[in-house]
């Protein structure tokens, strides 16, 4: 799975970071993860340690919040909850909405032991 | 082995795994793409294609959906009015780009990395092996995968997704992060309709629209030519804009929905 390349993407960016700021160790590494972001929560938590062995983040506590989908509808204005696979106007039903949060993939912030 | 791979780390059992947090701890706030060095090198393959005016299309679809057929189709019908290329991203077997070169167009065959997805390290990779001068339209077969390959960027300008009439017309449904990236979506293999009583296009375009895409759906049948104008059409058209974009020195993005990007809570990210 994907999941795999994208912790290693993860931990190569925490560990620069990292470095930026002289850290000893990464203890906690918080995602924001939206469902519509194309990654599997559970499957980033599995591959993560096997990314980060033998790294400054490899005993990190790796916290992933998810995200809400909404969406904002072009034809009457409103911004309403949506689910993954029906992005309609929770309002008025219309398809022509945008999609105003649920699809991060963000690496949000870090606690370092420096 | 369990110790260093933490597969033996449960629900249950994962406050133990941790260490509680100690002084000297600090906080950084990052809000970065985690994908961000993905994103960066595709940034770079498109300015690789903008500098050579070439129209760039990454084709996704589930195994066997038939994108190589589609491009043997369309390498036919157009190879006398545009020059073409293609990266080929079947990682097992060199199939695929033979069946390209056995029409007269270059192909490279990607043949490292993992099995799932192409990214844009590998098409950077491809790029030196591919003579580009000249090209016009250079297509990359992505691994046959609904899920991985619609997260990495590779540089492309425009992403076509297939959905062939042997899947189920609810695939849209089931896989939306995939069908909400297509710059248009081809319903492929239509001329087996007649013959499938459980497929019905117009569910299909439901299931699209409930994405809230707006973009084309082009039924066509690569094997027996029908429906095929309106995807060299669509080519046609997405190559004069190319054009004038390079003309403006200005690029795109497959589409994704720029004002949802606009409005986006972590907008400029
Ligand atoms: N009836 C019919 N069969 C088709 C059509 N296009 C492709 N096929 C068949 O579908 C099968 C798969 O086609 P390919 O073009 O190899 O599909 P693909 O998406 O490139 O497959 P992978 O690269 O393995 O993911 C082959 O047996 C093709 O002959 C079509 O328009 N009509
Ligand atoms: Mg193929
Ligand atoms: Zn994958
Ligand atoms: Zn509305
Ligand atoms: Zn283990
Ligand atoms: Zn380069």
């Amino acid at each position: 799975m994907h999941e795999l390349s994208v912790c290693q993407a993860l931990v190569t960016q925490v560990i620069e970071i990292a470095q930026e700021n002289s850290a000893r160790e990464v203890l906690m590494i918080t995602l924001h993860i939206g469902p519509l972001s194309g990654v599997e929560p559970a499957l980033l938590v599995s591959a993560f340690p096997l990314a980060a062995a033998g790294t400054l983040a490899a005993s990190a506590q790796l916290v992933i919040e998810s995200q809400p989908l909404r969406v904002h509808c072009q034809t009457c204005g409103a911004d309403t909850e949506a689910t993954a696979n029906r992005l309609l106007c929770g309002i008025c039903g219309d398809y022509h909405t945008q999609l105003i949060s649920g699809d991060e993939l963000l690496l949000a912030n870090l606690e370092l032991m420096t | 082995m369990c110790d260093s791979c933490g597969c033996n780390v449960t629900p249950g059992n994962k406050h133990l795994a941790y260490k509680p947090v100690k002084n000297g701890a600090s906080a950084v706030s990052v809000l970065k793409k985690l994908l961000a060095h993905n994103d960066d090198q595709a940034a770079h393959n498109r300015t690789h294609f903008d500098a050579r005016s070439i129209l760039t299309i990454n084709l996704m679809s589930s195994p066997g959906s038939g994108k190589t057929a589609l491009l043997e189709a369309t390498i036919d019908a157009l190879k006398d009015e545009f020059r073409l290329a293609v990266i080929e991203g079947d990682l097992e077997t060199e199939n695929d780009a033979a069946r390209i070169r056995a029409r007269g167009v270059p192909a490279y065959q990607i043949t490292t990395g993992s099995a799932c997805h192409l990214d844009a390290h590998m098409v950077h990779e491809a790029l030196h092996y591919l003579d580009l001068s000249g090209v016009d339209i250079l297509f990359i077969e992505n691994v046959g995968n609904l899920v991985c390959p619609a997260s990495f960027d590779l540089g492309q300008h425009r992403n076509v997704t297939l959905l062939s009439v042997t899947e189920g017309d609810d695939k849209p449904a089931k896989y939306p992060v995939m069908f909400r990236a297509a710059d248009a979506v081809i319903l492929s293999k239509v001329d087996l309709l007649p013959v499938l009583d459980d497929f019905d296009p117009a569910r299909a375009e439901h299931c699209l629209r409930q994405l809230a895409s707006t973009v084309p759906l082009l039924p066509l049948s690569a094997r027996k030519e029908q429906g095929m104008a309106a995807w060299y059409h669509w080519l046609r058209q997405e190559l004069a804009a190319q054009r004038a974009r390079v003309q403006d020195g200005a690029t795109v993005k497959p589409h994704l929905q720029p004002e949802g990007v606009r409005l986006h809570a972590h907008a400029g990210v």
